[in-house]
């Protein structure tokens, strides 16, 4: 089947049986692929005596830890083809990540990540409101994690404006305009949960307290990625994060989603009941940490993403440095097929590497 | 201001090219047309004839040759 085919098929409607023909058949072409094409990804399965016309099932795949993206520049492309860089972000000192896109890949990713999010908020665009700073796309040439969600949820947005200040702080005026304009209309927000809770809801909350000005987002849909490890460790809960954004200006649509710069467009959205889930494009298999066999529902353990979209690059299965706990298959109560999950936290000792985290770990 | 004229000059002001540089462009042929170029040209497409345009048509919009024929679509009614 073509990647065009994949496309033709609604996000969250095939079972276990069906997505995992789909899943087996194109992840061992891009197996295939990348083997032609990266010399250093064939080496390494060459090493370990891999077979990928053997396999039966895409859990057999190797997997390759995502940090070897900041050792390796692995690459399945001419250099001349490649149209951008990605880097996953990274604090003084740590190694930054690079995911080389062609044309290709690149347009997938924003297909896929259309598919995805229409599905949740209906195929018309909206006035978007982005919780953060202008300065975060300035450097076109190579975008960071935050950069590119931002740039990627951009095409559900109408009339675009940033809520934020490059110095980080809330642009009330601004803001006030915007809600005015598009007053009455959905609105989306688009943010990293750590920029909205640091930087729009404390705001929200001391604007509030000291001058009594309140802003109605009860109109609006909130979309935020990039990690809880911050909020984890200030004891705000996910609970807590929705609650707290419902009590301060109204908004009670929030969705949470799981994602990364190694796998960009084939993202997790959050369901109505609380569970991530994987679409027919992507996957995840919860491994254990020690021996990496795959683990059962309910158990803990390291999650493998593995994505249909990666063509320049060998990123099509990927280990993370995040656990998770697979919560079940085909049978959320919100009707969506596919896995659901949760993700539980960073794996001790991996280095701090969340999308936002990094601005995170100045706090 | 013929629909022609409005068409160039969005792709003329956003990547601050020449007309003579319009024919047979396609999307990431010039460095200024990359995926935030891209989003810059949309928006300068809507305003300037009040349209809409669907996620899908946007990342169809993949040259100057293909943007007419999209915009051309009964639902944005532009005619060249
Ligand atoms: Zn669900």
């Amino acid at each position: 089947m073509t990647f065009e085919g994949i496309l033709n098929i609604p996000p969250y409607s095939l079972d276990r049986t069906k997505k995992e023909t789909l899943l087996t058949q194109r992840l061992t072409e891009l197996t295939r692929l990348h083997r032609a094409n990266c010399p250093e990804y064939d080496a390494m399965l060459k090493s370990i005596g891999f077979d990928e016309s053997k396999i039966s099932n895409y859990s057999e795949i190797p997997f390759l830890p995502v940090r070897l993206f900041k050792e390796l520049e692995l690459r399945s492309v001419p250099k001349e083809e490649v149209v951008k860089t990605m880097t996953s972000s990274g604090t003084t000192g740590q190694a930054v990540s690079k995911i080389y896109l062609d044309r290709v890949t690149s347009s997938n990713q924003q297909k896929v990540l259309v598919k995805i999010v229409s599905s949740f908020t209906g195929s018309g665009r909206m006035p978007m409101l982005i919780i953060d700073c202008p300065s975060v796309i300035k450097n076109r040439a190579m975008f960071s994690a935050r950069g590119a969600g931002i740039l990627g949820f951009s095409i559900f947005g109408s009339d675009r404006q940033y809520a934020l200040n490059d110095d980080m702080q809330l642009d009330i005026e601004t803001v006030e305009k915007f809600l005015e304009k598009h007053s009455g209309e959905r609105i989306l927000l688009f943010g990293f949960t750590f920029m909205i809770w640091q930087h729009f809801y404390r705001e929200l909350v001391r604007l509030r307290d000291e001058t009594g000005k309140t802003f109605d987002l009860s109109n609006g849909i909130l979309i935020h990625g990039g990690g809880w490890k911050k909020l984890v460790s200030e004891a705000v809960s996910q609970e807590q994060f929705k609650k707290c954004l419902t009590d301060v200006c109204g908004l009670h649509d929030v969705h949470d989603y799981y994602g990364m710069v190694e796998q960009t467009g084939s993202i997790y959205m959050q369901c109505e009941c609380g569970h991530l889930h994987a679409s027919i494009f992507s996957d995840v298999i919860i491994r254990d940490p020690y021996d990496f066999r795959v683990l059962q529902q309910g158990e803990k353990g390291i999650i493998q993403v593995v994505s249909t979209i990666p063509e320049s690059y060998p990123g099509h299965s990927l280990l993370t440095e995040d656990e998770g706990i697979l919560l079940g298959e085909d049978d959320c109560p919100c009707g969506r097929l596919g896995k659901y999950f949760t993700v539980t936290g960073r794996l001790q000792n991996a280095e701090i590497r969340g999308c936002s985290d990094t601005y995170a770990a100045k706090f | 201001m013929t629909n022609l004229e409005k068409y160039n000059s969005a792709f003329i002001t956003t990547f601050e090219i020449t007309e003579e540089q319009l024919a047979g462009l396609k999307y990431q042929d010039i460095e200024a047309w990359d995926s935030v170029g891209h989003m810059g040209l949309i928006a300068a497409l809507e305003d300037a004839f009040d349209i809409m345009m669907d996620t899908d048509d946007i990342i169809d919009f993949n040259s100057y040759e293909k943007g007419k024929e999209i915009l051309s679509k009964e639902e944005y009614g532009v005619k060249f």
